[in-house]
């Protein structure tokens, strides 16, 4: 059964909490029990493993890009450079407690294979990304007809690394295929902040820009 | 090379071997050196440099591994040639390898030829140098004798263990080895097993060496020869192979060498030509040949998947230490595709691990070389390790 984080952020917190750090984040980091070992895969420049490590937690992580990679060595990290799509395959089984996503899932050649390898590495997975199902989209590509920009998402259609876009309702579908259990799920809306109130899903999934979704494997 | 060298008596061409510009500790003939080929070898001699002094919590020791014709003069400029350490790029006074903050060790590695026992050293038997009566020696004796080192200087435990190409496969048996006795691990360039095409090119390295009639089936010591053009030749081939052709392309292209126009003969009329002339004619100086033979030797018997039942990440099952690999995209000698089986086995070993691969065109030698980003990932995974350790 899905519950939902207690919590919550205030609305008067933007989209950096007060440690500086993008909410998204802090959501995620909050998922994570203290003392855990965590994969973070796709960590860019080692945001969330710098945020994590404040809080106690054993991070390790994966990136694509050297620049990131290197980075992310040069400040202490354990990260390791690979890809998402390739290289999660080498890690046994129960490595981690946690393996997180986190605004990765669009990027990725192919998601469900990524999502199962996550769930057989960890006791649990963390997944976030942007809602393809949010209003602004929609209305982008109903009234525009042309493919959304946001924030989020600036890229024009013809550079974007983004190639698997879902929206909140398409992710459930996958957490079922894939053989997920929803235990957490949080919806971010337009400024960054967590809608607290609880809402059906067909409302996350119109006013959620972003979603974040705690899953452990279905036993 | 100079005549003036060729023509030095035994005593002198086996002076570094017996008696180096360095620090030398000399085992007694109760304490040998086990070595894989099932035999004990004494006495065992070590030569070895530091730089930097030790804590009082006895925490802070850098052991240095060097690659295969390097030595232990890291950070000094080196006895017989004048010229600086080879990883004065990397370690000194606020270098990613500080000096200033670690206590650096670098030995010469057993089967050397500047201070540790090897095949140059005296036989105390005979009088004279070893030559191939000395037996052929492992990447995992090299290291057992470095632990011997460390037990004598009453270092358990090392701060971190550093090294590139055959270096690096030393770090890797020592993290396999002695996992308790390194808090930090940095394989360069390396591998967890030399590949067939390398075997290939130290094969041809030493048959070039054995082919010079001045080798003397190895008693060149003896018979008062020298075995120099079989060695530069061999060292010419093994240049090629630590660059790349775009380093070699930048560097040279088709220039002529203080010419503007082809000889029309087999001197060195290409500048690429000149400066591998140059490197074997070096090389001779400073190297003994039979050495040179009995270390290629050992990088191509390494295989850490040997040694545990064909699986490498069963030598690092558990393991404490944290991991730095680092690799070269132009390094073909080495390729990245190594190190990612290294950082794969670790991965499978749920060893804590960071790995980074450099840009770069100047190949496998790029670990010698100035390359920022490798100083910077370099300086700061020790600084996150320095904090773990409590340095």
């Amino acid at each position: 059964m899905l519950t939902r984080l207690s919590h919550d952020l205030t609305m008067a917190e933007a989209a950096r909490g007060p440690g500086g750090s993008r909410v998204d984040l802090l959501v995620v980091a909050d998922m994570v029990e203290r003392g855990a070992r965590v994969l973070d895969v796709g960590c860019g420049d080692g945001e969330l493993l710098r945020l994590l490590e404040t809080r106690g937690v054993d991070g390790r992580g994966i990136e694509l890009s050297r620049e990131g990679v290197n980075e992310c060595v040069a400040k202490g990290l354990a990260v390791v450079q690979g890809d998402a799509d390739t290289d999660l395959e080498d890690y046994p089984d129960d490595a981690f407690d946690f393996v997180i996503l986190s605004q990765t899932l669009q990027a990725t050649r192919r998601p469900r294979l990524v999502l199962e390898h996550m769930l057989r590495i960890g006791r649990h997975a963390i997944v976030s990304f942007p809602n393809f199902g949010h209003w602004r989209i929609r209305l982008q590509i109903f009234f525009g007809g042309h493919m959304p920009h946001t924030d989020n998402l600036p890229y024009a259609w013809y550079e974007t690394p983004n190639i698997h876009f879902c929206s909140i309702k398409d992710f459930r579908q996958l957490c079922r295929v894939a053989g997920a259990t929803m235990d957490e799920a949080v919806a971010l809306n337009a400024w960054g902040r967590q809608m607290r109130l609880k809402m059906p899903w067909w409302f996350w999934n119109l006013f959620g820009e972003q979603a974040v979704f705690l899953l452990s494997r279905r036993s | 090379m100079s005549e003036a060298s060729a023509t030095l008596d035994l005593a002198d061409r086996t002076r570094e071997a017996d008696h180096p510009h360095s620090l030398v500790v000399r085992f007694s003939p109760n304490n040998p050196l086990r070595l894989d080929a099932g035999v004990d070898f004494g006495p065992l001699q070590i030569g070895y440099q530091t730089y930097g002094s030790l804590n009082a919590k006895r925490s802070n020791a850098v052991l240095l591994c060097h690659a295969l014709t390097g030595d232990q003069h890291a950070v000094n400029n080196h006895p017989v040639t004048g010229k600086p350490g080879w990883w004065e790029t990397m370690v000194g006074p606020g270098k990613p390898i500080d000096t200033g903050r670690y206590f650096v060790i670098c030995p010469n590695v057993v089967g050397g030829c500047m201070g540790s026992s090897g095949p140059a050293s005296t036989n105390p038997a005979t009088g004279m140098p070893w030559g191939l009566d000395f037996p052929v020696i492992t990447v995992r004796d090299m290291v057992r004798a470095q632990a011997m080192l460390l037990d004598h200087l009453g270092i358990d435990s090392l701060f971190a263990v550093a090294g590139g190409s055959m270096g690096g496969m030393q770090v890797l048996q020592w993290a396999a080895s002695y996992p308790e006795r390194v808090f930090t691990a940095l394989p360069i360039a390396a591998a967890t097993r030399h590949s067939a095409q390398n075997i290939a090119f130290h094969e041809v390295g030493r048959q070039a060496v054995m082919a010079d009639p001045d080798w003397r089936g190895g008693r060149y010591f003896a018979e008062g020869t020298n075995p120099r053009r079989g060695l530069a030749v061999a060292r010419m081939g093994a240049h090629i192979t630590y660059l790349s052709d775009a380093a070699l392309h930048r560097k040279f292209g088709r220039r002529f060498q203080n010419r503007d126009n082809p000889t029309f003969s087999f001197d060195a009329d290409f500048q690429v030509e000149s400066y591998l002339r140059h490197q074997g004619i070096t090389f001779v100086e400073r190297f003994d040949a039979n050495s040179y033979l009995y270390l290629t030797r050992a990088m191509d018997y390494f295989d850490l998947a040997g040694d545990y039942d064909g699986v490498v990440a069963n030598g690092f099952r558990d393991t404490p230490t944290r991991f730095c690999v680092i690799s070269f995209t132009s390094d073909w000698l080495f390729p990245t595709s190594e190190s990612r089986a290294i950082v794969h086995a670790l991965n499978a070993a749920g060893a804590r691990v960071s790995f980074a691969e450099i840009t770069t065109d100047k190949g496998h030698d790029a670990f010698l070389l100035d390359e920022p980003e490798l100083f910077a990932i370099v300086r700061g995974f020790l600084e996150g390790a320095e904090k773990a350790r409590d340095l």
